[in-house]
């Protein structure tokens, strides 16, 4: 026996304990608590957001109340009342033109990217077209300023004129900037992100499935078809990616749809608004109270439609998984 | 008893790995053909030959002839798609389609036929199912998901699936390798029931399991055929040194 363990028993035996302790705790409880608090922040960030949101309009909700959300007039110079119903239009229009463009051509390089390209090759435009996605959103703004209207209005809007103008929505003036530009920008925003993720989601697909089809008998389009139903749970969650993505987005759609508040545009090349939009050219002339808080009352309707597409899009992944996972259908 | 497949020296690779090795051989229409061998010795190869799914693979090639009641399938005007639906797979992993549900999954290969009519596509789902031995333990069940069933069951719903479309081949690709043995059971005691009317060529690791279903037995050994022969002169007389220490169980 040592004589440490002689004179000071009671310490060693504290010290061992401790130690014991001390190992326990240090381990999966402080990683535990850590977790526990970075992922209860997020409810905290979210509290929060939402409190500053409906503080800050406060004033705007109490003076129009749910008028804001049907109102089509936003006059703050002369009778101050403001509506939102045309930015809300304007924003769900632009998205929608958004995602029936850019969401075929993703599933187009996605598939193009994991079935039908060489592996090699596959990988090279995979990178680029992840490059693409880190381009700040001012820069495709300043491309549509530049590039984009110019092209649009004298090489395609004329020719979509003369075929289809006898349809309302392609008749009318055409100025470059407007609905359907605003529409194509977003598009070719989205489409690096959306493409990327539904190449990812193709490649998880397993080969047996591919093998299963090929060897029923069926054409390579007929295999691909397999391919994107057996990812389709994620195909139509990178399809809301996109879609966030584009009722968000405020630089480029700003530089760009013509920033007219109107209910309804009179055609695809009239110029319209978005709600991220306004907020963006209006916060800083806003000059009085009611103005700010009307802007604000605008940021929070922005928040609750992207709450709403995204708990839409979860209750279709999740019917989806529902009925792979076994249950019956319906 | 008539020829299903010729096949004549063909022989297949993977980039420049040479995996199979001047194979000629005949398989009987209506019969059992078992394929056996050791890990690595060009069995699922072989097998992956016979309905073109070898050129699947990148860098993957085949030359050769392989005579499907008397045609070259490796012809230049002859479709890969068009001779996958006279030969039927069932895959080494139970491989159903979970995003359809169990009916979905046996037509799906009528469909794709263009088949759109229920009626047909109602008796044949039945009658597939019925001769896979699944349609008691589903009839009650056909729109839940196909990946909803056990292992056994799905193999099952695979074979029915290859059968739907009524082929006249069925290869198999040790299809019993990832099922219990009751299941493996089941699918075995299928395969002889099969054999009346189809063509079945198994790869199999499980050598009882040869002996069990095959009228046929073929040995392969680093990418070429040893022995090719009744399996029961296979196994009680073999010929050949190799396919003596093979059965039993010196190497494997």
């Amino acid at each position: 026996m040592k004589i440490s363990q002689k004179v000071f028993p009671f310490f060693c035996n504290l010290n061992i304990k401790f130690i014991l302790q001390l190992n326990h705790f240090k381990g999966d409880d402080i990683f535990k608590l850590v977790s526990a608090l970075v992922a209860s922040s997020i409810f905290l960030l979210l509290g929060l957001m939402v409190y500053e949101l409906v503080k800050g309009s406060w004033l705007s909700i109490q003076t129009f109340g749910l008028n804001f959300i049907v109102g089509t007039k936003w006059d703050p110079a002369v009778s101050k009342v403001f509506g939102a119903l045309p930015l809300i239009l304007g924003t769900l229009v632009t998205s929608a033109i958004a995602l029936l463009i850019g969401i075929p051509i993703s599933l187009g390089v996605g598939l193009a990217l994991s079935e039908y390209m060489p592996k090699k090759f596959g990988l090279a435009v995979s990178f680029l077209v992840e490059l693409l996605a880190a381009v700040p959103s001012v820069i495709y703004g300043l491309w549509g300023i530049f590039v984009l209207i110019p092209f649009l209005r004298n090489h395609v809007y004329p020719y979509l004129q003369t075929a289809f103008g006898f349809i309302p929505i392609f008749s009318g003036p055409i100025y470059g900037g407007g609905v359907l530009t605003g529409g194509i920008v977003l598009a070719i925003m989205i489409i690096p992100t959306v493409s990327a993720v539904m190449r990812d989601l193709f490649l998880t697909v397993p080969n047996s499935q591919r093998e299963a089809m090929i060897a029923l008998g069926a054409t390579k389009w007929e295999t691909t078809k397999t391919v994107i139903s057996y990812a389709r749970s994620g195909v139509i969650g990178a399809i809301i990616l996109g879609l966030a993505r584009a009722v968000g987005e405020t630089m480029a759609i700003t530089m760009v749809i013509g920033n007219k508040f109107q209910v309804w545009p009179s055609s695809l090349f009239d110029a319209w608004y978005t709600m991220a939009a306004i907020i963006a050219n209006e916060l800083l002339e806003a000059t009085y109270d009611l103005y700010i808080s009307a802007l604000i009352n605008v940021g929070l309707v922005l928040l609750f439609v992207a709450l709403i597409i995204n708990i839409l899009a979860r209750l279709i992944v999740w019917r989806t998984l529902r009925f792979t996972r076994g249950i019956a259908r319906e | 008893m008539a020829v299903k497949f010729d096949i004549q020296n063909l022989n297949a690779w993977f980039g420049s790995m040479h995996v199979l090795k001047n194979i000629n051989m005949k398989i009987e229409e209506n019969a059992v053909t078992a394929i056996i061998g050791p890990s690595g010795s060009g069995k699922t190869t072989f097998l992956r030959c016979l309905n073109r799914m070898h050129e699947i693979t990148p860098g993957a090639r085949v030359s050769g002839k392989v005579l499907f009641n008397g045609i070259n399938i490796y012809d230049d005007g002859v479709d890969p798609v068009m001779i996958r639906r006279k030969i039927g797979m069932v895959f080494q992993k139970p491989n159903p389609f979970p995003m359809m549900s169990i009916y979905d999954n046996v037509a799906v290969g009528l469909k794709l036929n263009g088949i759109r009519d229920k009626k047909i596509l109602d008796a044949a789902v039945r009658r597939s199912l019925e001769l896979a031995n699944l349609w008691d333990e589903v009839k009650g069940a056909l729109n839940k998901s196909g990946a909803s069933l056990s292992g056994g069951q799905q193999q099952r719903l695979c074979i029915a699936r290859a059968l739907a479309v009524e082929p006249e081949v069925l290869l198999m690709d040790e299809p019993t390798s990832a099922l219990d043995p009751i299941a493996a059971a089941k699918i075995e005691a299928l395969i002889r029931k099969l054999a009346k009317n189809y063509t079945v060529v198994i790869v199999t690791h499980n050598m009882q399991q040869a002996a069990r279903v095959s009228d046929y037995t073929a040995f392969f050994y680093l990418g070429e055929l040893i022995e090719y022969g009744p399996t029961k002169q296979i196994f009680e007389n073999p010929k050949h040194e190799l396919t003596k220490r093979y059965i039993t169980g010196e190497f494997g």
